[in-house]
């Protein structure tokens, strides 16, 4: 497999959230706006590659019996450079996103890549397949935050489309939204693979 | 088709009693309750009924062609969806809210779990919540009857219900309303959903259904009694504080949804026992929410839950095989 490969896959074929359906948390929980999951997306994204570096560089000192541990306290050291950033300078998008920042060190995501592939694989492999799964990732949440945007708010990033004679649906912003809106969404992806193969 | 020969097994007699049969006798079994609603609510009512029913059948129909399934509008479960989710919208509706109500009740609530007996919850009972959370204002806003020929175009109000929750949320006190006058509840005199207004118009439909066997009495019953047995507990506990039981009854969309809602076939069991229990889980539900839940009416949220429920319940009510003999642990 080719460098791109590893990059292009983790965009559609391998998606995280759209098809293996990982790190659901973070994707229902902060996707009340396109803003949020842009945010969301892109601080995954960083301890993602970060972590994936780490991790194949440390691949062959790390004891199979601790590996675990071990790729859960690199993730968590990226999570806390991440939120603390966050806190110094986008201090609206840290508070919006809460709790979820933290929550990043148990992304499923994360710790499966570093497992399924960082581990296994060079520090040059391991940086494009994160660039490629986080970049899918951010992808997806931010399609979903702005679907649920749109209809829960009536804007996309903010801006109003729909004027003020809208009536924002305000469940599409509440929890169940985020479940319909997925849903809808996976149903739509895997008519359009089935049409296609 | 009609000379061929069939081979099956035994029972060999049909009842006659089709889908399409059975939804056009509960559709009947409303008409009392539709019309009355017409009469007290006006046009905006009957407006709010067409645009539901029609919206409904239309949404079936395009979701069926865009699934490429064959059509099953003709079979009427969605024009009584329709129905049933009219009746349960205020009658100052906008256009827009009833067409999006039916479109959640059809697509959402049906369709997408695969149609007609495959829907885990009531469709029309979905779309009720939906729009419930999305437009809070919208849907609370109730207007007062204003029977048709009296000049008045509408006149907002609250509904007992939520009268009741506010009055004793600011006093800690029953209001004057919540202890008498119950003859004009009853009769459907007050403000509310198109389905929430007469409760003696809904005993009707649901005694014509009781009639023609099309439900059993276990699920209307043990909902109403159970409702009336722990509203009657709070009532002898504080009087002042707590409705009696009557009122319960009558007011709100109990009637409705213990006859039409939670006796829907597909969502809810289909042992006897088993109708016992969610009744009586239907009923409990709905008492804990009048009196302590966030909303003034828990009918619609007691039965989704328990809609929730119906497998397990299903699973835990299943009768003996004949002949089986009890395990010895």
């Amino acid at each position: 497999m080719s460098l791109i490969q590893d990059f292009s896959k983790g965009i559609w074929k391998e998606n995280a959230v759209f098809k293996l359906l990982l790190g659901m948390c973070p994707v229902l929980a902060v996707t009340t706006s396109a803003e949020n999951g842009l945010g969301m997306g892109l601080a995954t994204t960083f301890v993602l590659v970060c972590s994936n570096i780490v991790v194949a560089m440390l691949r062959k000192l790390i004891p199979s019996k601790v590996r675990i541990p071990a790729f859960i306290i690199v993730i968590a050291s990226f999570v806390t450079v991440v939120q603390l950033s966050m806190e110094a300078w986008v201090y609206d998008l840290y508070q919006a996103l809460g709790i979820f920042i933290p929550l990043i060190v148990v992304n499923c995501l994360i710790l499966g890549r570093a497992e399924a592939f960082a581990s296994k694989n060079p520090v040059s492999r391991a940086v494009f397949d994160g660039f490629g799964m986080g970049l899918g990732f951010t992808l997806a949440l931010f399609v979903l935050g702005a679907v649920r945007e749109l209809f829960g708010s009536g804007a996309i990033l903010g801006f109003n489309l729909f004027g003020a004679g809208y009536q924002p649906m305000l469940l599409m912003i509440l929890p169940p939204g985020a479940f319909i809106t997925l849903g809808l969404l996976l149903a739509a992806m895997n008519k359009y693979e089935a049409k296609r193969s | 088709m009609e000379n061929q020969l069939y081979l099956s097994s035994s029972p060999h007699i049909h009842s006659g009693e089709t889908t399409d049969k059975v939804m056009r006798l509960v559709i009947y079994a409303l008409i009392p309750a539709t019309a009355l609603s017409i009469y007290f609510f006006g046009l905006p009512a009957l407006s709010v009924l067409l645009i539901c029913t029609l919206g409904c059948v239309a949404f079936e129909a395009l979701a069926c062609f865009v699934m490429g399934r064959p059509q099953t509008i003709a079979d009427g479960s969605a024009a009584l969806t329709g129905v049933l989710l009219a009746l349960n919208m205020p009658p100052s509706s906008p256009w827009w809210l009833s067409l999006l109500g039916a479109a959640i009740a059809i697509l959402i609530g049906k369709q997408v779990y695969g149609g007609l007996g495959y829907n885990p919850f009531n469709p029309a009972l979905v779309a009720r919540v939906v729009l419930l959370i999305s437009f809070p204002v919208q849907m609370t806003s109730w207007t007062a009857p204003a029977p048709l020929g009296s000049g008045i175009d509408a006149v907002t109000t609250a509904t007992p219900l939520g009268e009741m929750q506010m009055a004793v949320m600011l006093t800690g006190k029953l209001p004057e309303m919540a202890t008498s006058g119950f003859a004009n509840y009853f009769l459907g005199n007050m403000g509310g959903s198109l389905g929430e207004v007469s409760a003696l118009a809904l005993l009707l439909g649901g005694l014509f259904l009781l009639y023609k066997k099309i439900i059993t009495w276990h699920t209307p019953f043990s909902f109403i009694a159970t409702v009336v047995i722990v509203s009657g507990i709070f009532w002898l506990i504080d009087p002042t504080k707590y409705p009696n039981p009557l009122f319960h009854l009558i007011t709100g969309g109990l009637i409705l949804g213990a006859f039409f809602m939670a006796t829907d076939m597909v969502s809810s069991p289909v042992t006897y026992k088993g109708m016992l229990i969610f009744g009586s889980g239907c009923g409990l539900l709905t008492v804990l929410i009048r009196l302590f839940g966030g909303y003034p009416e828990g009918v619609s949220f007691a039965i989704l839950l328990m809609n929730a429920a119906t497998p397990l319940i299903d699973r835990y009510t299943r009768p003996k095989i004949y002949g089986q003999v009890e395990q010895k642990a």
